[in-house]
Formats: structure tokens, C-alpha cells, sequence
């Protein structure tokens, strides 16, 4: 899957609280649900992301609740991909689970800012930062989560289970 | 290669004699539960799929976040969570003057026993490894993979020993504990990881104490947070009704990535700051902050349980909250307000100015029941401090155990309890 977008940058420990805050739960839609994604730390996010855009975040990025809204908000906000130094472990799951793409690179995340045009090849771990000129290879996913991942999901691939 | 505990309730439940740290393995579940925010969300997937409910007694639902029902969409979400448990045959459903703080009523139930292995769809179902159980948060969508395969997928987490000697001091509980160890680890410091509390110091802590120790592992980022079984945990257990439960020790030769020596004579009192609840420091240095108050909350996963409630009303009785000051309490389940009740406790809190609430998630993550305004600050003994936790996004919250909560409810500034 072939990804190009610009970027969005936050820093260490986003939580899903303010990915989307526990205010906007009583609904379950996606759309109505990214109406608000990141808006408590940045209101200007969803008047200005485009579809293809990339999210990056530094270490621990959706720390906090279990709520598969964050994932799901950042996804149908039209964010492709996010990339972070490093995920908590239930954002983690469910990005694979609902099919965002995530990938973990420090030394992108570092050298990325706001704007940047990054384009990223999933199958291959590979993400180039087109503005920088620069390229960085991610460790692949273990064998299974690709399987998931290929599956389009944790759903798709419920019945492998 | 010896395992650790969460290493082998996961052996066991996948079918395996050994596993080891990083392995992905596929677990036969015990239970997997889900709220009124996680369960709509889990509800459209599992629809979506065309799934049916494989083992319908291995699930439950308990509407504890935005209820009461605090608005017509919340009201919605219930519904839609109801009809599903009726469609599926779901018995484990609490709702109304039936449900309480999901991680405070399973236990209390007798719904989660010992060895088991657990996923709910809320992140602090980490708690049951108080219960020297496994069990982990997770996403809508592994809760709807759970009720139609009874499964969930699992990486074998590494483990991070914390090893307890010593016994508290005076004014020195659980929640102090765990605030240090997160002050000193940081909120990613276990991150995919087990917190696995072994040593002696683990006999001196109540199963309380262990809850609100094992609900924040989370909050290090942890994968989950497990206690050895010992004679408290038996009683607990029995109290609840529990049968054909084995408790599961460590190997002498388990893999530990990392070992903290706490001596529990040593933890101070702990406060963490906004927004991380990394951020702590002892009670004496916030008190000298002088750090004004608007509002406290005693109650939650975390500590809202009997044992929270006799510790606030200790400090309350005979005396009043402070003059500009709104404090809630919120026993977690009926079987807790109830005992409070007949008890004495809430006359000492309504004597005092508080405001007892019925059992609900309700201001800890924002939802309603006390939610904060610009600028406005509060002590809570709940489990996050993050940015607009409890309300306004300028709002900040303080988190702290019962003793140091209902103290600065009665000062109106964060205060360390007398000595």
C-alpha cells in the first residue's frame, strides 16, 4: 500500500484523551467522532487535514484508554498512516486490529515537521521524507500481525482464530 | 527457561507447556467485557461481521461510564449494549442499581477468579491481577473477535519484577505505591511489559490495596499487572463465591527484563501532577505548592471500594469540607454504598458538605458528575491526570490516595495528612 501525505507532528505520550476526548463517547459514528479528533490539543488539526495526511508522534503515542474511538477518529479524519517513536500497547493493537497503518520510527519522527510531504511504502517498511530528501527503513511486522494486517483486520482474520 | 506468572496463565490458556517473552500465542478467554463506551463500538464491528456470541457465560457488560444515562446519546448507547445482551443470552449484564465501577463489581461478584485469563475493552481491566489473574485492556474490536471465537491474540509480554520488603508507614497505602513506582518508571516504563509484585511486602497490603496497585499498571503502560495468590486473596475469593480457581507462582528461574527492591517503609505519600501520572511528588512538597482546590473526588476503579470510604470518613468525621470546595464521593458498587449506608459513613460525609453519588466512572474520565471548568483544579483519588481528564482542557487534576484526598477536602488546598 502506497501512502504520500503531510504531516502533522505531536509530541511524547499523545493519550487518547486527547485524541478524542471522553466528552464526545456517547456517540460511536467515525465521522462524528473525528469532528474532534486532537482537538484539545490542536483545533486547527481537523480543519486542515487532508485525506492521504500523515500523523507523527514521538514515544508512548495513544497512551491512556482502551477506547477504539482514537484509532477510529484519526482514520476517518483522512489520516493514512502514523508513525511514532513509539506506541502504547492497546493503540497498537487496535490500530492492527481496525486496519491504520502504523509504523515505529525514531529517526523519522525527529527529523519530520510540520508539513513535510512523506511518502511511505507499507509492505516494505520503507517511509521517505520527500521534503528532507531522506529515506529510513522500519523493522517489518512480525509474521502474524501482517497476516492480520493483509486480512484487512482482526475481523477478516477472526475465522483463522 | 522458568516463566513468570502472567507467562504461565497465558502457557496454560493457549494450550502450551512454555512460552517465552515476544512469542505471539492465541488464548482461549475466561471472559471479555465491555462498557457503555466500548461496548457500542464492539457492538457495530461484531454486527458488521456477521459474528455470533460462541459462549455467551464468557462475556459481560456493565454500563458504568456515562450512566445514569447523562444524556439521549448515552441513553442510545445503553440501549443498543441491552438489546444485544438480551439477543445473545448475556446474563453477566449489569445495568441501573444492579451495575457498579465495572473493575470494582466483577471481583466483587466472584466473575474473575484466580488463573484466568481476561480482556476487556476498558483499560484498566489490568485490576484483576490483584486476583492472581491475567488480564488485560484491549480495543472494541478484540472484544467483538472474543465473544464470537472466545480468543483473543496475545504477545507473551516481558516482565518487569517489583520486588516489596518492609511494611508501610503510618498514612502510607497502595496508591502511594503505585504513584512512586510510576514516578520512577514513567508512564511507558513497562510499556508492553508484566508488572509482577512478588516479595514479602506483598503479604502486608489488603486486596484493596492490590486493586488499586494492579488497576494502574496501565498507567506505566503496562500490558498488565498480576500478584501471587496467599491466604488474603483465598479469603477474598471465597467471600465471592469463587470455586475451581488454582493460584500460579513464578519459577525461581523466571525472566525478569528488570527488578525494583522497594521497601515499603520507605514509599512517601505520593500526589501526581498534571497532566502525566508519571509526574509525582511527595505530599509535603505539594502541600508547601499551596495548591488551591475546587473540587475532589474520592471514588473509581482505582479507590472506590469499602475500605477508601472508611479511610475519607475517618478523616471527615465531626469535621467540613473546606468553604468553595465540591467533594464527591462515589462508592463503586451498591454492595459498597450499601455497606456505607448502614455503616454511619454517609451520614459523617453529608454532616461534612459532601455529595454522595450513586456508582458510576462518571468525572474521572470527564463524563459527568462533577466535571471541571476553566482553570479549576482537583484532587482525585482516580487513576489519570491527562490534559482535560475531568473537563475544561484548562482544568487540572491531582492524584492522590483517599487519606491525602479527603484531608485537602477539608483545607481546601492539597495537604499531608497529620502524622
Amino acid at each position: 500500500m502506497q501512502i504520500k501525505g503531510s504531516v502533522f507532528k505531536y509530541g511524547d505520550n499523545v493519550d487518547t484523551d486527547v485524541i478524542i476526548p471522553a466528552r464526545y463517547l456517547n456517540v460511536s459514528d467515525a465521522k462524528l467522532l473525528s469532528e474532534h479528533c486532537m482537538e484539545d490539543i490542536d483545533q486547527s488539526f481537523i480543519k486542515e487535514v487532508k485525506d492521504g495526511d500523515v500523523m507523527v508522534g514521538g514515544f508512548n503515542f495513544g497512551c491512556g484508554s482502551s477506547r477504539e474511538h482514537a484509532p477510529i477518529a484519526i482514520k476517518a479524519s483522512g489520516i493514512s498512516l502514523v508513525i511514532a517513536k513509539s506506541f502504547a500497547r492497546i493503540f497498537y493493537r487496535n490500530s492492527i486490529n481496525i486496519g491504520l497503518p502504523i509504523l515505529e520510527c525514531p529517526a523519522c519522527v525527529d527529523e519530520a515537521e510540520k508539513g513535510d510531504v512523506i511518502e511511505a511504502d507499507l509492505s516494505a517498511g520503507v517511509i521517505r521524507n520527500v521534503t528532507k530528501g531522506k529515506e529510513y527503513q522500519t523493522t517489518p511486522f512480525p509474521e502474524f500481525i501482517q497476516e492480520i494486517i493483509n486480512a484487512g483486520g482482526l475481523t477478516n482474520y477472526a475465522a483463522r482464530m | 527457561m522458568g516463566m513468570t506468572m502472567t507467562q504461565k496463565i497465558l502457557a496454560k490458556k493457549a494450550g502450551l507447556s512454555q512460552v517465552k517473552a515476544d512469542e505471539l500465542v492465541l488464548v482461549n478467554l475466561d471472559l471479555c467485557m465491555a462498557n457503555d463506551v466500548t461496548g457500542p463500538v464492539a457492538v457495530n464491528v461484531f454486527e458488521k461481521a456477521g459474528f455470533s456470541v460462541k459462549y455467551p457465560d464468557k462475556v459481560c457488560f456493565v454500563l458504568d461510564h456515562f450512566t445514569p444515562n447523562k444524556d439521549i446519546k448515552s441513553a442510545q448507547q445503553c440501549k443498543q449494549v441491552r438489546e444485544f445482551a438480551k439477543k445473545w443470552n448475556i446474563s453477566k449484564f449489569f445495568e441501573g442499581g444492579c451495575a457498579g465501577v465495572e473493575h470494582a463489581i466483577l471481583p466483587e461478584k466472584g466473575i474473575v477468579k484466580a488463573g484466568d485469563a481476561v480482556i476487556g475493552a476498558d483499560s484498566h481491566t489490568c485490576t484483576y491481577g490483584a486476583l492472581n489473574a491475567f488480564s488485560t485492556g484491549v480495543g472494541s474490536t478484540d472484544m467483538a473477535v472474543g465473544m464470537a471465537t472466545g480468543k483473543a491474540w496475545m504477545k507473551v509480554p516481558r516482565a518487569h519484577r517489583f520486588n516489596l520488603t518492609g511494611k508501610f508507614g503510618k498514612n502510607t497505602c497502595g496508591k502511594d505505591l503505585i504513584l512512586y513506582i510510576i514516578s520512577k518508571i514513567g508512564v511507558d516504563g513497562a510499556l508492553y511489559g508484566s508488572m509482577e509484585f512478588t516479595g514479602p511486602g506483598v503479604g502486608e497490603l489488603t486486596m484493596d490495596e492490590r486493586f488499586t496497585i494492579a488497576n494502574m499498571a496501565i498507567e506505566a503502560g503496562a500490558k498488565n499487572g498480576i500478584f501471587p495468590g496467599d491466604d488474603k486473596t483465598e479469603a477474598y475469593l471465597k467471600a465471592a463465591g469463587c470455586k475451581d480457581y488454582s493460584f500460579v507462582t513464578p519459577d525461581d528461574d523466571a525472566v525478569y527484563e528488570t527488578t525494583m527492591d522497594i521497601d515499603l517503609s520507605q514509599v512517601p505519600q505520593m500526589v501526581a501532577f498534571p497532566h502525566l501520572p508519571e509526574n509525582g511528588k511527595t505530599v509535603q512538597e505539594a502541600e508547601a505548592m499551596h495548591i488551591k482546590l475546587d473540587q475532589v473526588v474520592i471514588g473509581s476503579c482505582t479507590n472506590g471500594r469499602y475500605s477508601d470510604m472508611e479511610i475519607a470518613a475517618r478523616v471527615m468525621d465531626g469535621k467540613h469540607v473546606a468553604p468553595g470546595v465540591r467533594c464527591l464521593i462515589i462508592p463503586a458498587t451498591p454492595k459498597i454504598w450499601t455497606q456505607c449506608m448502614e455503616n454511619g459513613l454517609f451520614k459523617i460525609f453529608m454532616d461534612a458538605g459532601c455529595i454522595v453519588s450513586p456508582p458510576t466512572c462518571g468525572p474521572c474520565l470527564g463524563g459527568h458528575m462533577g466535571i471541571l471548568a476553566d482553570g479549576e483544579k482537583a484532587i482525585s483519588t482516580t487513576n489519570r491526570n491527562f490534559v482535560g481528564r475531568m473537563g475544561h482542557v484548562e482544568s487540572e487534576v491531582y492524584l492522590a490516595s483517599p487519606l491525602v484526598a479527603a484531608t485537602s477536602a477539608l483545607t481546601g488546598y492539597i495537604t499531608a495528612p497529620a502524622e
